[in-house]
């Protein structure tokens, strides 16, 4: 993929671009520590401007049935490799479980079935892709709140972590393994949901079967696909390259509500 | 009044015309200025960046590859030569725009296919995380800039005094009067040189007022965290993909104002124009006789 370019690669692109600005004569200045500093700070500043904003939790628009649109295009993965997945799309992800485990008083363990038996929430909404598309799908599935209370986190909690079943970069120790994260005030949130129905019918394998997470206010690459393993943490750092996700890993924003 | 021209007879009696030095521009309105130029310029180009991930407009909510663009800048082949030919859509109807939009040389690997050349984008190569990162810091700078630039404008009387045309401004012979200036590039000069022309103060009310509050707004309703809180944003715009196609396009009216804005600055003295941006002062030059 094109986007697989490491942050060292897009700083000196991102230097060699302003050498052509009016900037000559700063080279160093956008491969800079400081200059990371300062878009680092923007980062904070857009979570915290936009956590204000949403202090009272408000919900993400909620389309009609009218509303869909007619295809839902890809990103990432849209077939996951291993015999192992394969064998569980072929017997409809009977096998499959979901773990949710970290710093949690009561580890759960839960098939498609048990999921599919919780309370369930149904939502029309609008997918925004970081590239700039955006279409709008239906999602059915269970409150990520709801499984977060029944499995007791610890007062250390700060993130959730989603791990996924699908390797979006292949690498011999296995950190191209796709994963997620979200802090305890989108996690919560009414409309962040692990869906396993879209526009009606059971989740398509290319659009994260047998399980995928809906966080509707933030961009596409939050929403991870074939979730299996949900961790409770206080810290990012131990997990993949300690940024919060593969794309974070990769140089992009955590914080991507916007 | 501008338009009339002093009669050889009188106002040059006395004395020689006298070159004259005002005071222009409060140091408030030059810093913003050169930050807003700054920010402006990061902002298109990290925001061409990012529009190169998907070099195509929409109307309404939704909008990907296979939905009907109102924009589009794409490569395609040509079917004789099998080279690789830009071609830029708008609104049904298509231009090759090859070595600028769609197609570009880049000097490592010739032709390359991008909707804009990598010299015109922040960064230069594939980076979206960058040019996002790029693209929102600035867009803060812009913002906390702006609100700085309004608060003084209103409060230090520049709108009021400097940017709302004066009554005698807003008289038709007179706007066409300054039209035909504009036409003959004829630069004003001595006491019509003391305030901005008509067709200038409108064409900042217009940057001002109109064009960069819509770049702001159209810009928040591509956020989804933003429209959760703000789900009217969709309806002022007509959808996120509406407010991206707006976006898109009153950045090139912002493009075109700047192009115009330095082209007059040229006719008018590169050297008066940017030192009053830069010191704050303006030589009056004496009007020229008939």
């Amino acid at each position: 993929m094109s986007r697989l370019v490491s942050r060292r690669s897009l700083l000196r692109a991102g230097s060699a671009a302003a050498g052509t600005l009016l900037l000559a004569g700063c080279d160093g200045v956008f491969e800079s520590p400081a200059m990371r500093g300062a878009l680092d700070f923007g980062q904070f500043v857009s979570l915290r401007v936009q956590h204000l904003l949403l202090s009272g939790q408000p919900l993400a628009r909620e389309f009609a049935v009218a509303d869909i649109s007619p295809e839902f295009p890809l990103n990432g993965t849209s077939m996951p490799g291993g015999f192992g997945y394969f064998q569980m799309m072929v017997s409809q992800f009977a096998r499959w479980r979901l773990t949710v485990d970290g710093l949690v008083r009561r580890p759960l363990s839960l098939s498609l079935d048990e999921i599919k038996a919780l309370p369930a929430r149904t939502q029309i909404t609008l997918h925004c892709c970081d590239e700039g598309w955006s279409a709008i799908g239906q999602w059915t599935g269970v409150q990520l709140s709801h499984l977060l209370q029944a499995c007791e986190l610890m007062p250390n909690v700060r993130y959730i972590v989603f791990h996924c079943l699908d390797e979006l970069e292949r690498t011999p120790d296995r950190s191209g393994l796709y994963y997620e994260s979200l802090d305890l005030f989108d996690a919560f949130h009414p409309q962040t949901i692990l869906a396993y129905g879209m526009n009606g019918q059971p989740l398509p394998v290319a659009h994260g079967a047998p399980l995928r997470l809906r966080v509707e206010r933030q961009i596409g690459y939050k929403n991870a696909k074939y979730v299996t393993r949900i961790e409770a943490v206080a810290t990012l750092d131990h997990i993949g390259r300690g940024k919060g996700g593969f794309w974070e890993d990769r140089g992009y924003q955590w914080y991507a509500g916007l | 009044m501008a338009v009339s021209e002093p009669s050889p007879t009188a106002g040059t009696q006395d004395a020689a015309p006298k070159r004259e030095v005002i005071y222009r521009h409060a140091l408030v309105v030059r810093a913003t200025h050169w930050i807003n130029v700054l920010c402006l310029a990061l902002l298109l180009m990290s925001g061409l960046r990012i529009f190169n991930y998907h070099p195509a407009l929409y109307w309404g909510n939704y909008g990907y590859r296979g939905v009907p663009a109102v924009v589009s800048i794409d490569a395609a082949v040509d079917p004789d030569s099998g080279a690789p030919v830009g071609v830029t859509r708008i609104a049904g109807l298509s231009f090759v725009t090859t070595g600028v939009l769609g197609v570009s040389r880049d000097s490592e690997r010739g032709m390359v296919a991008r909707a804009f050349p990598a010299w015109l984008t922040l960064p230069g190569e594939p980076g979206l995380a960058l040019a996002r990162d790029w693209h929102f810091l600035m867009a803060w700078l812009f913002v906390v800039n702006g609100a700085v630039y309004l608060l003084f404008g209103a409060f230090s009387g520049h709108f009021r005094r400097d940017l709302a045309p004066a009554a005698d401004q807003l008289r038709a012979r007179h706007i066409l009067a300054d039209l035909w200036d504009h036409v003959r590039l004829r630069a004003p000069r001595g006491e019509a040189a003391r305030r901005y022309n008509v067709l200038q103060k409108l064409a900042y009310l217009t940057v001002v007022f109109l064009l960069l509050p819509v770049m702001v707004l159209s810009g928040l309703t591509m956020s989804p965290a933003v429209t959760a809180a703000l789900p009217g944003l969709f309806d002022l715009f007509g959808g996120r993909q509406s407010a991206r196609t707006i976006h898109f396009l009153v950045a090139n009216l912002l493009v075109l104002f700047v192009l115009v804005h330095v082209i007059e600055l040229l006719l008018a003295g590169v050297v008066n124009g940017m030192r009053s941006m830069i010191t704050g002062r303006y030589v009056i030059r004496p009007q020229a006789g008939p």
